[in-house]
This record gives C-alpha cells, structure tokens and sequence, in this order.
C-alpha cells in the first residue's frame, strides 16, 4: 500500500525494529532526533531492548537511548504516586475510579504503557458526582485552571470534562471527564455503557480501566476526533499496541466493530485499522476489516482524509514535513473544532475566542 | 586532532549556515547551525580550542540559533533558538546570540543528559583535587571561578557539575566562563590576559561577558577528577575570607537543593550524591577580596602529590 521506503526512518524502525540493526551513525542521529519529537525516545529504546538489538546500537546513541530511560524510570516514579493521591482523595466518595488512556495503560502495566510518556492524568466518572469529585479534589489541592467566565461555561455545558484541574504544590494536571466526546459532537457514545463494561485493574484495589473493546476506541476517538496531532505518532502507536490484546482470544477481535456499532463510533474504527495497518503495518484480521468496512467514508472524502492524515500522523520533526504539512494540520484543527460543535455554536465559539476573550483578558 | 581553528572565518560561516558546525564541549558533540556573522566571530573566539568533527555524523544535542527572515530582519532584529522544528524559549535580540548560544547549550545538557548526576555548581582543580562551588546567581561563584582559573586551576566547568553515576567522578564540560555585570571588570583587573568575547548588555542577567576557557582545560577535558571539596560560596563586601565546615547531611540536601536532575534520576541520584558525598568535606565560604580567597584555596589542596 504505502512505499516502505518513502515512510520517515522512525516509522520504519516501528514497523520493524530489525531495521535498526544496520543504521549508520548519522541515520543514528536522524532516528533519535525523530523520536525525540514524536516524544516516541523511550518507545523507541523499549522497542530496542524487546528486539534484543539495544547492544547492536552503536555507543553515541546508546548513551542517548540510556539517559532517556533514567527519565523513563522517573516518569513511571510520578504517575503511579500522582495516581496513589488522586485515590485517595477521592476514598471516601463511593464513586469508583477509571482510568483512562496512559494512567490506565501504566497502572495496568499494559504493553501500551510501557515508556508512554504523558503529562495529565484522564479520569472518568458519573455526570450526576461531578460536583463531588471537583470537590473532593479541590480540597485536597487540585484547582480549577480557567477562570475566564466565557471558558468555564464551554467546559461546564459543551465539553466532556470540566475545566482542567493542576495540584498547587506539585504542578501535575487531572482533566476529569464524564464522556468521551462534547455533549454538542453528533456522535455521543453513552457513557453509562462505557462505565457498565469498565474492568477492575489486576492488583491496583479501587482503580478501574475500560474495557479491552472500549479503551481501544477511546483511544482511537482521541486521535481521529481531535484536531491536535503533536502525539499523532505515539496515539496511533498506542492503537497498534492495544490491538495486540486482541490477538489473544479471537472472540474480542469478533466483537470489536460490534461494539463500535453500539457507542456510535464506525468511523474513528474505519480509520484506526486503516492507518495502523498502513503506517505501521498493523496485522489485522480479514474479518474485522470487513466488518469495519460500514464506517468507510465515501471515496473524495476518503482520499481527502488520507492525505491529510498521511501526513499529519508523521513525526513532527522537519525531516518529515513536506510541503503540505502545515496545510494539513490546519485543516485537521479546524475539522476537530467542526466535529465538536454543530456550525453555528461553533461559529459563536470562534467569534469568541477571536474577540472578546483577548479582550477580557486584557482587563482582567 | 583538528580543532574548531583549523576553519577559516569563511569555512566556519558556511559550516553553520550549511550542514552544521559539530564540536565537542566535554563528553558532548554539539551541532550547531547559525547565519549570525558576530555570533560566529564569537565561535572563533572562545570556541577555537575545542576539538572539531565532521559534519554528519551522530550528535548529542542539534540547536538553531538563526535570525529569522522577514520584516524582523529589519525591524528590531532578533535571534531564534530552534530544536528540531521547536522553539521552547522566546526569541532574544540579536545582539545576545552568544550568551543564548550558552544558555542553550546548558539547557540541552541540564534538560537531557541524565547519565550524570548534574549540579549548578562550578568545578576546578589543582593538584589532582577538584573543588566544586554550587550556587545560586549572585554569590560570586563564577567570579571566584575565573579568577582561580586565571591563577592555573583546572576549569572543568563554570555552570554544570557532572558526577558519573558508576563512580561519582567528576566528568570536565570546560566552557566559558559567564561572567556578569561588575565581575568583568573585576577580573580583568585581576588578570588582564584574560580573553573574553563581545560584551552584551542588557541581557536579562545584565551585562554578560564570557571569558575564554584555558587551553589547557580544553585539552585535558576528557581526564576525570576527584572531588575533594564542596564549598558553597558567598561574596560578602569586607568580609575576610573564611572557610567554614559544613556537616554531611547539610552538605548532601545543599547539593541536591542545587542540581537539575536530583529527583528526576530516582535512586540512582541518591546512590551518586552518597558516593560524592562521602569523598568531599564540605565549607561554607565567605569571602571579599579574590587575592585572599586564592590562599585558602591553595591551602585546602595542599601541595602536589
């Protein structure tokens, strides 16, 4: 389907890491810079070690690759005290605590979460215990980030979470969601199924994860409705990784596109197996392709999707830009606001930030 | 090996603006690119010494320290630092590529190189014994830091300690000396062979000079040392100069207080701040006139082994 060799080097050292066993010195150089930028450093010497190949890798950029994994180590360090505290505070609640995306990947220490690095912590939780839980957190130190009146009510009635929430003392970021995707989006997965379906984490008391089905689909809504693909690379990585789970029983590979059927979401499906399996060269089975095949877009859409997400799923890195780069990330952000809001909301939306944001936040 | 001299002011300006200027500071190989003319006049200047690489091959840290295009190249020109298509810091005058140029340079190394233990903290030797002066701005460090230099102490850095973690030895990033507003003047009195390269002011430092390293550090840099001594100093007007011991938990939490990466590596920067530790006896040290301060430190070292 796609040129091997016209993929950028990171993405062809992903697809095999065998690939990184004949590299010269400056494909080195070109190969850590890549990754550096796709935040995929640790991914990347993780991949190294499973291959077997991290002492094939020449000395210079084997020091580089080692002193990322010290920051690695540190990194896994935070988020399992940031989510030992976020438990605690919200002990006494009765409201029980899901995960999602990297804090659950790393608290269910799933292949997907090994050298993730990520900055928030995403919880989900009942629509009706918000107010508990904004509580709960707001006196254990967390505090609400936006203050402009403007942007608590786009969080409060158009958005799946409330406003970000950063601890005072130590910085770190909790963004707590009732819903995978705004109440104003055309498609809205109930969150009460999510929730029915949602599986204890092995060995972590309390602390919950989506289901296999439903944590890959969030994931892929989290790329494919979004409008930011800074981590583009490393979300769709992710999607490769949890289809792997799948492969252990066939039943969960069948039910897959059901599912998506059931929470409204044929489309971001159609597009996850479609670009894991281009640009990562995802093994995918026949029969879930078929099936998937219900949320294919018609064909100038697709082929307009394509080149937008051919490109915008790069390293972000100036080796791999071409002329249509920026172009494309643009119309991807602007999709993502327009998959968000129906048009005239999103239009007031716009006019808004344009305008008179700026202006409060002069006077303020 | 061929240094950074070995190019003449034309090769050096097409390297930078071409495929890369790659030289190694310590144990690192910087490429960097520009199409600032001074800030490669500057280059020639402190950077001649340093040991110089083909371009092309594998480096530790990529920076961009161009003019960008445009209106602003007219109109309050600025110099831009790019990493690989990013900019994490704002743009600066133009006038103040060089000191940017250093700042980077120590944000790449305290940012990413974490197979050290790294301390803001000064370090220079004499006699086999390596001293380190951790401190925050404004206590006279580097001050103290040129002068010894200037008398035949071992530069083996003016900003970042790096302590390896297998044998807490103290690894050498030779660099320029920073120096800041009134210890310019202060130094060149005490030592007028010293070179430095333009003076910037208005940075937001102040005025900022840097003073070239000594060759023979340069040349050297790859021959760890042993700490001897940690000394936290303070510049004090009219204070004679003292040293005073400190106890090794206050030492070690003064330190870690001081170092970039301590609670990032985890245990491993515990394991090498212990291992630092216990070789180094620790001093307070206040002083006002560099003349006595070079006493107390020829003292502390002794005499050649």
């Amino acid at each position: 389907m796609t040129a091997l060799a016209s993929l950028p080097l990171l993405v062809r050292v992903l697809r095999s890491p065998d690939v990184a066993g004949e590299l010269s010195l400056d494909q080195w150089d070109l190969l850590l810079r890549q990754a550096g930028a796709a935040n995929l450093l640790v991914s990347l010497l993780f991949l190294l070690d499973d291959a077997g190949l991290i002492d094939t890798v020449p000395d210079a950029p084997r020091v580089h690759l080692e002193w990322a994994r010290l920051a690695a180590a540190n990194h896994a360090r935070g988020v399992r005290y940031e989510v030992a505290r976020i438990r605690a505070a919200l002990s006494k609640l009765d409201v029980p605590l899901i995960l999602l995306k990297g804090g659950a990947y790393a608290m269910a220490e799933l292949d997907a979460g090994r050298g993730r690095l990520f900055s928030d912590i995403d919880i989900l939780v009942p629509k009706p215990r918000l107010g508990e839980v904004e509580a709960a957190l707001m006196l254990h130190g967390w505090a609400s980030t936006h203050h402009d009146p403007y942007d608590q009510r786009y969080y409060r009635q158009w958005m799946h979470e409330i406003p970000p929430m950063v601890h005072v003392r130590r910085g770190n970021a909790i963004d707590v969601h009732h819903a995978i995707l705004p109440e104003t989006a055309a498609s809205r997965p109930d969150p009460e199924k999510l929730r029915a379906a949602a599986v204890a984490i092995p060995g972590q008391d309390g602390l919950w994860m989506l289901s296999p089905h439903d944590m890959f689909l969030h994931s892929t809504v989290h790329l494919f409705s979004g409008g930011e693909f800074e981590h583009g690379l490393r979300d769709l990585l992710d999607l490769h990784r949890l289809m792997r789970r799948f492969d252990a029983e066939p039943a969960l590979w069948a039910g897959l596109a059901p599912r998506a059927v059931e929470l409204e979401l044929e489309r971001p499906l159609y597009y996850a197996l479609r670009y894991t399996s281009r640009l990562l060269g995802s093994r995918i089975p026949p029969a879930t392709l078929a099936a998937a095949e219900r949320g294919r877009p018609p064909a100038p859409l697709l082929a307009l999707m394509d080149a937008l997400f051919m490109r915008a799923l790069l390293p972000p890195h100036p080796s791999c830009s071409g002329r249509l780069q920026g172009a494309a990330l643009f119309a991807l952000y602007i999709r993502g606001n327009w998959l968000r809001m129906p048009p005239l909301l999103l239009a007031r939306h716009l006019f808004h930030k344009a305008l008179l944001s700026p202006r409060a936040a002069e006077r303020a | 090996m061929l240094t950074v001299s070995s190019l003449t002011p034309t090769q050096l300006r097409a390297r930078l603006r071409g495929p890369g200027l790659d030289f190694q500071t310590g144990p690192f190989i910087n490429r960097l690119h520009s199409n600032i003319p001074h800030l490669a006049d500057g280059l020639a200047v402190l950077y001649g010494e340093y040991p110089l690489h083909e371009s092309g091959g594998f480096a530790n840290f990529h920076l961009d320290l161009s003019q960008p295009g445009g209106l602003r190249r007219w109109w309050r020109p600025q110099v831009r630092f790019d990493q690989d298509g990013q900019h994490p810091f704002k743009p600066l005058p133009v006038a103040q590529a060089q000191p940017f140029c250093e700042w980077m340079m120590n944000w790449c190394v305290s940012n990413r190189a974490h197979g050290y233990l790294i301390v803001h903290a000064a370090v220079i030797e004499k006699n086999g014994r390596a001293i380190i002066l951790p401190a925050p701005p404004g206590s006279g460090k580097s001050t103290l830091c040129a002068a010894l230099v200037c008398r035949g102490w071992r530069l083996l850095s003016d900003e970042l300690a790096l302590v390896r973690h297998a044998d807490g030895m103290l690894v050498p990033l030779p660099r320029p000396v920073s120096l800041k507003n009134r210890s310019i003047d202060v130094i060149r009195a005490f030592s007028p062979d010293a070179v430095f390269g333009a003076i910037v002011h208005g940075t937001m430092k102040g005025t900022v000079g840097l003073m070239r390293a000594p060759a023979d550090s340069i040349r050297r840099a790859a021959q760890v040392a042993t700490s001897h001594a940690i000394v936290f100093p303070q510049w004090e007007a009219d204070a004679p100069a003292m040293l005073e011991p400190l106890s090794r938990g206050q030492m070690f939490m003064r330190v870690a207080d001081n170092s970039f990466n301590y609670t990032l590596i985890g245990a491993q920067g515990f394991e090498t701040l212990a291992a630092l530790a216990q070789r180094s006896a620790g001093y307070t040290f206040r002083y006002s006139k560099l003349e006595q301060a070079m006493e107390v430190f020829d003292a502390l070292v002794g005499n050649p082994p």
